[in-house]
């Protein structure tokens, strides 16, 4: 995210999100001469991708080398988040394109009275388009012929003339739209494939975390991320390499962080995400231990002997490298930049840093941890805040927030306390056609915000 | 209000010094923005407090008062500021300036115009976001307006992030000295759609705009201009409930219904302290959304500069 030296071009080695027929299927890929994307019935090379600016639309049958046969022998190499949704079911009966065809400027009065559904309209067979496809005919010929033996294309009105030729632009002539990930566009394909991933976390709810957390430059944020590493992802694009981002974990596993590597991030701003667990951070305070983690027990004895501490730190180190050749394993791609990459991204905060923390507080604290109890979390690592900064958490059910809201207020840690809850809605905006979108996600979970004060005990 | 230099990282952990600007929080719907003046004092429903007693105390410290009312303060953020600011126009609050700022893909380094200033709400957010490196220019065409926003930031130690310059945008369009150098453009003005092809032109490869309006006509004419050099055309509308949340105390059903009163009665004519034992009670956390909320604030519409492929 240097943007300074990228002019926003695709290279070797970079993670891109490719947008297959506005939204019906979001691909995150990592260009490399190999690397192959399967599109319909085509393997498609994603070496042409290679160099071109963010943004570029491709057709399958354009840019792209020739398609492969139908039995391609490489294997695609695709991040997770791929999946393929043949259909949608548009509830939409209006055309809803992200790019509008002025095909028309005048709306017909046209209407559906004598349109009958006798599936006779089409006089092209099956075999027909086959046949042009074998000539050679690219998808756009293939639509313009459909289009000219419908016998009810010229009857239906202008919206219905554009609704079926983008369905059949979607099937012939499928485009590809290749988008710079960043926390907008990773959390908007996430949400609308994989929400569980994430915790349900919708692009408005990580914007909201990111403003009441105040996540900005030369800031120290204590994250504990249980969404497969987004929000720690996020936070460290607004830090933009100053401050840490502090990655923090019950016991002594770390939590996943898998969607970090699709960020693009400079080693710069890698270097900026530590992971620690909270056991440490907690250390030599009189904050109480988790005393219910057998691990944490183990690691109270190796606090009091400095030999024996720095060993458990080497191990523990070992066991990151462990960690992470066996991710590695579970992915088939470029190990010799996954080596060198994997590592930079989470690294165990040093002794140094840890001290640094402890004497002056995190600027502020951002927890999106679903299956955590919410307050006796907040109880223990609140006090790691410096005073008078905010904090922010994440959860889709109300009632752990609730509780850790009130016990914030009995305990008087904190004040400005808040329960928000986001609404989003879309519209789509056409001539004459203006409205809400038909379909829409009702629900984007639930944020507590509020702000550390000085203990007056 | 933000950390400008590493030196100064933690600025959260520092005492209070003469000329600070401090929130003074009285409830979480009443706090205003108080320079530290020593001499000065502050007085308000809770009573008279000394700025002097101010200096050296870290921020979020209680003070008390002669009368024995008590104030925290605090250290200022965006998000706060917001709450406490002058508001010299309409101003957009935290669901629509956090989505503004996510959408906009804006990260430190980046350079931002806005138009108009206004009371410079989603400027101090967008300064935020583009510290340390980046910088935010901003166009109003009122002069006392812009003046004011300018003391502003002098006021919250953004002028070295933020220039304001007094111009109008809608009938002049952007400099062209800034052609080609922007990253993100966002409007909130009566007119956008005179100023897309101003925007066009200042905006980089990939650059995206913002254009915020409150009326659906506003948007429909911004959305016909935004086609002609404009894709990835997006309208939005984000808005906020928020939850109260409390204690409630709920009358268990018991099983002995008539015994319970006879004996509320009989303890009540005893005069006997045990008298709650005759009804037990559970308490329970609850929360309910808030009974008002703010319905509408305005449409947000954004687009991506086409590429020239």
């Amino acid at each position: 995210m240097c943007e300074s030296s990228s002019s926003r071009v695709t290279w070797e080695g970079c993670s891109v999100l490719l947008d297959i027929n506005d939204g019906d299927r979001l691909v995150f890929a990592r260009l490399s001469p190999a690397a192959k994307l399967k599109i319909g019935n085509k393997n498609c090379s994603l070496q042409p991708l290679i160099g071109c600016p963010f943004g570029t639309v491709f057709q399958v049958d354009g840019p792209f080398l020739s398609p492969a046969q139908v039995n391609g022998n490489n294997a695609e190499e695709v991040r997770d988040g791929q999946v393929s949704v043949e259909s949608r079911d548009k509830v939409n009966n209006d055309n809803n394109p992200e790019e509008v065809r002025d095909g028309r400027a005048n709306v017909d009065s046209r209407d559906n009275r004598a349109l009958v559904d006798n599936n006779t309209a089409q006089s092209l067979t099956g075999e027909d388009i086959e046949a042009m496809r074998r000539q050679g005919a690219g998808g756009n010929e293939i639509i313009e012929a459909l289009i000219a033996n419908s016998a009810t294309f010229e009857k239906k009105t202008s919206f219905s003339q554009e609704k079926y030729r983008l369905k059949k632009q979607k099937k012939y002539a499928p485009k590809v739209l290749m988008r710079r990930p960043v926390a907008r566009s990773i959390c908007e394909a996430y949400f609308k494939k994989y929400p569980s991933k994430i915790g349900f976390l919708r692009v408005d709810t990580l914007s909201l975390l990111l403003s009441m957390g105040n996540v900005s430059s030369n800031s120290d944020i204590l994250v504990v991320d249980m969404v497969g590493g987004l929000l720690t992802g996020a936070v460290a694009e607004r830090l933009g390499g100053t401050g840490f981002v502090c990655n923090s974990y019950i016991g002594q596993a770390p939590y996943s962080m898998d969607i970090v590597r699709i960020f693009n991030l400079s080693d710069e701003i890698c270097k900026r995400i530590v992971r620690s667990p909270i056991s440490d951070l907690l250390s030599q305070k009189e904050s109480p231990e988790q005393t219910l983690q057998p691990d944490d027990a183990c690691n109270v004895e190796s606090q009091s002997n400095d030999q024996i501490s720095a060993s458990t730190s080497m191990e523990d180190i070992s066991h990151s490298s462990e960690n992470g050749i066996s991710d590695l394993g579970a992915e088939n791609t470029e190990p010799a930049k996954e080596v060198w990459k994997a590592p930079k991204a989470g690294e165990r905060a040093q002794k140094e840093i840890i001290d640094l923390w402890k004497e002056n507080g995190f600027s502020s604290l951002i927890i999106a941890a679903p299956e955590l109890d919410t307050w006796t979390l907040v109880r223990d690592i609140l006090p790691l805040l410096a005073d008078s900064a905010p904090f922010a958490i994440y959860h889709q059910y109300l009632q752990p927030l609730a509780t850790c809201m009130h016990n914030l207020q009995l305990e008087k840690m904190a004040i400005g306390l808040q329960i928000t809850e986001p609404w989003l809605r879309e519209y789509q905006v056409l001539p004459s056609r203006t409205h809400p979108c038909m379909q829409m996600s009702s629900f984007g979970g639930y944020i507590l915000s509020g702000t550390k004060i000085c203990s007056t005990e | 209000m933000l950390a400008l230099h590493p030196a100064k990282k933690l600025s959260f952990n520092r005492p209070i010094n003469n000329g600070d600007l401090v929130i003074v929080y009285e409830r979480h719907d009443i706090m205003k923005a108080v320079t530290v003046s020593e001499g000065s004092v502050l007085q308000n429903r809770f009573g008279v407090f000394k700025h002097s007693e101010w200096i050296g105390k870290p921020f979020g410290s209680k003070v008390v008062s002669s009368k024995g009312g008590f104030v925290y303060l605090l250290a200022p953020t965006p998000e706060l500021w917001t709450l406490v600011l002058n508001h010299r126009t309409q101003i957009l609050y935290i669901a629509d300036i956090s989505f503004v700022i996510m959408y906009l893909e804006i990260v430190p380094g980046c350079v931002v115009l806005e138009s108009g200033t206004g009371s410079g709400s989603l400027t101090t957010s967008l300064a935020r976001a583009v510290a340390p490196s980046g910088h935010v220019y901003t166009f109003d065409f009122h002069e006392q307006r812009a003046a004011s926003a300018r003391a502003d930031f002098e006021r919250t130690g953004l002028s070295s992030l933020v220039t304001v310059q007094v111009r109008d945008i809608q009938g002049e369009g952007f400099p062209d000295t800034f052609t080609g150098m922007a990253d993100s453009v966002f409007l909130d003005l009566p007119q956008p759609w005179l100023v897309i092809p101003s925007a066009a032109k200042v905006l980089r490869h990939d650059g995206t705009l913002c254009s915020f309006s409150p009326c659906i006509e506003q948007v429909q004419r911004t959305c016909e201009t935004l086609r002609t050099c404009f894709t990835d055309i997006r309208t939005f509308e984000v808005l906020l409930r928020t939850y109260e949340v409390r204690e409630e105390k709920m009358q268990s059903l018991c099983g002995d219904g008539n015994g319970s009163l006879p004996s509320k009665r009989r303890q009540c004519s005893d005069g006997s302290y045990v008298l709650s034992s005759s009804s037990p009670s559970i308490s329970s956390v609850m929360a309910r959304p808030c009974g008002e909320a703010r319905g509408h604030t305005g449409y947000l519409t954004f687009a991506r500069v086409k590429s020239l492929s």
